[in-house]
């Protein structure tokens, strides 16, 4: 189709080409230029040599180990995020009278925003929210509950907000197979299980790596629901309260523009790995089954 | 087959379960906010001692709700606008054109969108301190643009690549000059992708919480900011006011994203797809 396009509407001058101009020269100048100039900020700090904040970085206690505070959350809040929303969205690839409704219903969280779903939380996972009140009257569980205010809290708060996102578009990807291939796979016998081990998720692998690394970047960038709901002191400091309070607390432009660049970086490796991981375990066509 | 039709059931059922566990606590969580929004005073109890709705006056006058729903209605309509006049066109020449470096343009238009907002919004904060316009509502809407505007091209593309270039040509033949054929070929045929591009990009901006704090001001903060400067700097509020201003936040939320799945089918936001025939 766009191939018909290019053959057709070449014959008058290329004036066409110019309609991408300013959306370029906008991602130029707000985008590229302020990522290139953080970049050199970084490594001109006010003192020390040009490697100081990376160094200070690696050598601070209550800096580098964000890194890992901030992937122990990130990772296991998008793995669980992308593996309900996988088979949760194979079973509604099919329309019935529900899916419309069903659908609707679980992507209406994506409206709640982050400081909702923490007084949310705060109010009802709390020590003495409804949940706590209920277990303890049915004496399922009568110690305390301590779902807030820690690593628990986050997490879920995570779930809450990343998963109608991840289902949206595992949805959206897996909407847009041909189901005249799995028809053809059901004729030759092959179940539901077959169907999604050997036609789905072969076509999926590029979606669903694609929906894994925007689910990753959103779980990564936790910031409000790190300092409401978590321990912004301890095991939740994320490395976006780090890059916060460098650049805003102690007004350390160039250190917080260094933290800005570290966290660019692992997110870069996951991204990576996650492509790599993909291509690793199937080759053919990158997009494939579309209508 | 018993067995198999068996374990299908039970993973069938474990799916069901799981959703509906995520909707009930969800449901609840949003029950507990609203109830606390209307409580006179509700402590360990299942309901509160009393109600009232003087939380949401209260919450009104003291969060200068009114002035930051204006301003939350410039910026994201702002951000709405420039997205779609810089994005659409972007997005035409990007489905029908081949030229050189296309591909290292697509990745700049795809790396905002992963690449965590924190990472670009510190140094971007930088430099619009450094313009004079980091604080002003200018530079809240131009850094909420950076996301925007890649996300209408992301999402007008597959639009654009349905429609007929044939269509092009006949205006083409005629005399019509890119700007005429845009206008009067092009947007009205791509009505229905500019809504669902437009929906979208409120909805999402109206969330974007950490390019509008680290860039807006005193007076150019979003609701979303407002809301958490609200909670952050709670102690001295009553936490209901905040709940109520929680609540007026989900409405605001709900109505936009309501109006766009009405539009919108969830389902072909990413690639445009056939209808499903039905099983016969």
């Amino acid at each position: 189709m766009s191939a018909a396009g290019t053959l057709a509407a070449r014959a008058p001058t290329d004036r066409v080409l110019w309609l991408v101009a300013p959306a370029a020269m906008f991602m130029l100048l707000l985008f590229i230029y302020p990522f290139v100039y953080g970049l050199i900020l970084s490594f001109t700090p006010p003192q020390g040599d040009w490697l100081a904040n990376y160094r200070k970085f690696f050598t601070t206690d209550n800096l580098w180990p964000t890194i890992w505070t901030t992937l122990k959350l990130a990772l296991p809040a998008t793995i669980i995020n992308v593996g309900l929303a996988l088979p949760i969205a194979f079973m509604m690839r099919v329309k019935s009278r529900y899916q419309r409704w069903i659908t609707t219903i679980l992507v209406v969280p994506i409206t709640l925003g982050t400081v909702l779903i923490a007084e949310g939380m705060l109010t009802y996972f709390g020590p003495k929210g409804w949940l706590a009140q209920f277990l303890q009257l049915l004496h399922l569980y009568d110690g305390p509950i301590r779902l807030t205010h820690n690593y628990t809290g986050v997490l879920i708060s995570l779930v809450i907000s990343g998963f109608p996102f991840a289902f949206l578009l595992i949805l959206s990807y897996i909407t847009g197979i041909d189901p005249v291939l799995a028809r053809a796979a059901s004729t030759l016998g092959a179940g539901p299980r077959e169907q999604f081990r050997h036609i789905y998720l072969p076509l999926l692998a590029p979606g669903l790596a694609m929906c894994f690394c925007l689910a990753f970047v959103q779980a990564y960038s936790v910031f409000p629901s790190a300092v409401l709901l978590g321990a912004p002191a301890g095991p939740t400091r994320v490395i976006s309260i780090a890059a916060y309070e460098a650049a805003f607390e102690q007004y350390d432009y160039s250190l917080a523009s260094a933290i800005a660049m570290i966290m660019g970086f692992v997110q870069l490796i996951i991204v990576a790995a996650v492509l790599g991981l993909r291509s690793a375990l199937y080759r053919g066509p990158v997009s494939g089954g579309k209508g | 087959m018993g067995k198999g039709d068996f374990i299908a059931r039970a993973w069938r059922a474990l799916l069901y379960g799981l959703m509906t566990l995520f909707v009930v606590n969800i449901g609840l969580m949003i029950a507990a906010v609203a109830t606390n929004s209307v409580a006179r005073r509700w402590l360990g109890t299942w309901l509160p001692e009393g109600w009232t709705t003087s939380w949401y006056l209260a919450a009104w006058k003291e969060f200068q709700l009114g002035d930051v729903l204006l301003v939350t209605i410039e910026v994201v309509f702002a951000v709405v606008f420039l997205a779609l006049l810089i994005g659409v066109p972007a997005a035409y020449t990007l489905a029908r054109r081949e030229f050189v470096g296309k591909r290292l343009l697509m990745l700049v238009f795809l790396l905002p969108l992963m690449v965590p907002p924190i990472t670009y919004g510190i140094p971007l904060a930088t430099v619009l301190y450094k313009a004079h316009l980091a604080g002003t509502i200018y530079g809240v809407i131009l850094a909420n643009l950076i996301p925007a505007a890649p996300f209408v091209i992301l999402v007008m593309t597959p639009f654009i690549e349905q429609i007929d270039p044939n269509l092009e040509s006949a205006a083409r033949v005629f005399g019509a000059s890119t700007g005429r054929m845009f206008l009067h070929v092009l947007v009205p045929l791509l009505a229905p992708g500019i809504l669902a591009a437009s929906l979208l990009v409120l909805v999402r901006t109206i969330a974007m919480f950490e390019l509008t704090f680290l860039t807006a001001g005193a007076d150019s903060q979003t609701l979303v900011v407002a809301l958490y400067y609200a909670v952050f700097a709670a102690g001295v509020r009553a936490p209901q006011s905040v709940d109520a201003m929680a609540m007026v936040y989900m409405g605001v939320t709900l109505v936009w994203l309501l109006i766009a799945l009405r539009f919108v089918n969830p389902t072909q936001l990413v690639s445009r797809v056939k209808e499903h025939p039905q099983p016969a």
